[in-house]
């Protein structure tokens, strides 16, 4: 994807336009791919639904209508109910906020971990290197289920907590990518003259060497966020996850399953709603691995 | 006394294929604001000398096996890391050779430039703002304010390289290392460029290191010149004595290889042979092999460098003994 050479995107800034950052230019790049943007702007508007769904559902998460039942899609409700009469409009609204939270939040971690052990031991190198990726590795041989199984126990039904766990579980690509990255960064006489220039090192990693592995550290943000969402809807599944009355997107979908012989609605809409928001994610990570590609600015 | 006295520095790089010796003795003396040149081909170690005296010699592989480097009464080769950091970048400082990759792209250039005087100043940004725009105005940059906030992929090169010495001289060093500071610029800028460096030198009084294996521009900004060959000084002299009469042959070769010496329409000049594998170690004379005046003798035992008259120094037994 990046090699793919758009002649109209490489048009050097305007002469004399003024500070015209790396991240300008990616802006202006980003805003030319039409895919990317119309992913940024679903996203933000289901960011904006999240927030607002307390206000905006027609019913509660948890409002039952026994008597009603399950029916399909009607103007009372629109994506029809459950098998407890719940509105699944609702609980689709309030599902999502679950699902975008634990996909951020467990991003986030990730994130903050990962780049820092990764740019910690690309940059000490040696031995100190060898010691922490060799945790890294270790770290990685666990197998998933059973590791979250045991932070389950530990961390008790909290989602929050149970999906930072995630993250921590997470960072280790990212560490792998970011250490990769600090590697090759550490050869260029940049990072050479901070060291002619006698500066600290927390100052060379944070100041120097972290800012300039922002675009595939970011890159790989926006595709953690879809993967870990989709590893909440498997827990969920397996009954780790969300716990009822609560929804989210996957324990949704897991109800879905079970009965989308009879009631497909059930299963159609939740899916919908994680489609939609994982192809959103996915068009913007490609447009930003596009658009941060340094050599694409400079050619 | 000398700003700093590099006394038989040796450095080697241990590799899997054998140990290779970079530097083999090498010593030279600077004087608070003088500028002195440092010579050679690829390879002769010029670059390693330098960089071992900062603490840059990547090691492993690379070993400072023997001498001593005092500036200013610390001797930089056993002083430990934390005192080196302190005179890094305040004391002396460092030119790299590509403009193009020594600025970090994802920092204003304004905030590279204060950076240094933040650390070891402690200068608060407004009065490092001040100071930096004082001067990118002193290497030539007008309109400081505004090319602060530029980023490093909106300059040229001669534009990087300007900012790059501003770097360099923010902490107002004394000793400057220049390593092939023009090399990698066009010809005009290239003039620009060491004017600057002369003018900067005579205005901080700082002395200045330039590496460099271009002859013309040693004699246009040095005062004494030291000309390396395979790890070890060849000759040392001041400029004009240096160019008027070499007083070793491979000098002599050098300086007959000048495009500007050679008579239009005869070929150019060039030495023959290549420079000595640095692995394999050298019985005599390193330059021997590819010398048109060796005798038996000079692949027999290496000569050292030897002082002919106050301030000039060779390394060749036949110009020792008065045979040359």
């Amino acid at each position: 994807m990046s090699d793919a050479h758009r002649p109209e995107q490489d048009a050097p800034p305007a002469a004399g336009e003024r500070g015209a950052s790396l991240w300008r230019d990616a802006l202006v790049r980003l805003r030319r791919n039409h895919l990317a943007v119309a992913g940024l702007v679903v996203l933000f508007a289901l960011l904006v639904v999240s927030l607002l769904t307390p206000w905006i559902a027609p019913y509660g998460y948890e409002e039952q209508d026994l008597a009603l039942g399950a029916v399909p899609p009607d103007s009372a409700h629109w994506f029809g109910t459950d098998l407890l009469g719940r509105d699944l409009f609702t609980r689709v609204l309030y599902g999502g906020r679950i699902s975008l939270l634990v996909g951020f939040a467990a991003t986030g971690v990730s994130l903050c971990v990962g780049v820092l052990y990764g740019a910690f031991a690309g940059y000490l190198g040696g031995r100190t290197d060898a010691l922490m990726m060799r945790f890294v590795d270790i770290l990685y041989s666990l197998p998933f289920v059973i590791f979250v199984i045991i932070l389950t126990v530990y961390f008790g039904r909290n989602i929050v907590l149970l999906f930072m766990a995630i993250g921590a579980v997470e960072w280790l690509t990212m560490a792998r990518i970011v250490r990769g990255q600090v590697m090759s960064l550490r050869q260029k006489e940049f990072i050479e003259a901070t060291t002619v220039m006698g500066l600290p090192r927390h100052r060379v990693l944070l100041w120097h060497l972290i800012p300039n592995t922002l675009g595939p550290i970011i890159v790989y943000a926006t595709l953690t966020v879809p993967r870990v969402m989709l590893m909440e809807a498997f827990l969920s599944y397996l009954g780790l996850g969300v716990q009822a009355p609560m929804s989210s997107w996957g324990l949704l979908i897991n109800e879905g399953v079970q009965t989308m012989e009879n009631r497909p609605w059930m299963l159609i809409f939740p899916s919908l709603a994680l489609s939609i928001t994982l192809f959103s994610l996915n068009f913007l990570g490609d447009g930003l691995r596009d658009a941060l590609d340094v050599r694409a600015s400079k050619d | 006394m000398p700003l700093l006295d590099v006394h038989e520095l040796t450095t080697h790089f241990h590799t899997r294929e054998g140990v290779v010796r970079a530097v083999n003795g090498v010593s030279f003396r600077v004087e608070p604001g003088e500028t002195i040149g440092i010579v050679g081909e690829s390879g002769s170690g010029k670059t390693v000398a330098s960089l071992s005296l900062l603490g840059l010699i990547p090691a492993p592989p690379g070993r400072i096996e023997n001498g001593t480097a005092l500036f200013d009464g610390v001797d930089l080769l056993a002083c430990g890391p934390k005192t080196l950091r302190s005179i890094r970048g305040r004391a002396i400082s460092m030119i790299f050779q590509d403009p193009m990759t020594a600025l970090n792209p994802f920092m204003r250039v304004g905030d590279q430039l204060m950076e240094p005087l933040q650390v070891h100043q402690g200068l608060s940004r407004r009065e490092a703002r001040t100071r930096v725009e004082e001067m990118l105005r002193l290497v030539g940059i007008q309109d400081g304010a505004r090319n602060l906030s530029a980023w490093p992929h909106e300059f040229s090169g001669g534009m990087r390289q300007r900012v790059m010495i501003a770097m360099a001289l923010i902490t107002r060093p004394h000793l400057l290392i220049a390593d092939e500071p023009t090399t990698a610029l066009d010809v005009t800028i290239q003039a620009q460029i060491l004017e600057l460096l002369a003018r900067l030198q005579r205005e901080l009084g700082m002395a200045v290191i330039l590496i460099t294996h271009d002859l013309g521009v040693v004699a246009r900004v040095c005062r004494r010149i030291y000309v390396m060959y395979a790890g070890q000084v060849m000759e040392s002299a001041a400029t004009e004595a240096l160019f008027a009469q070499p007083r070793h042959p491979y000098t002599e070769a050098l300086l007959q290889s000048l495009p500007s010496t050679h008579v239009k329409g005869e070929p150019l000049h060039t030495i023959p042979g290549l420079p000595p594998d640095l692995i394999a170690p050298i019985a005599g004379c390193p330059f021997a092999p590819r010398c048109a005046s060796a005798t038996d003798r000079c692949t027999r035992g290496a000569p050292t460098l030897r002082e002919l008259v106050p301030g000039r120094a060779t390394a060749c037994f036949r110009v020792q003994d008065g045979e040359l």
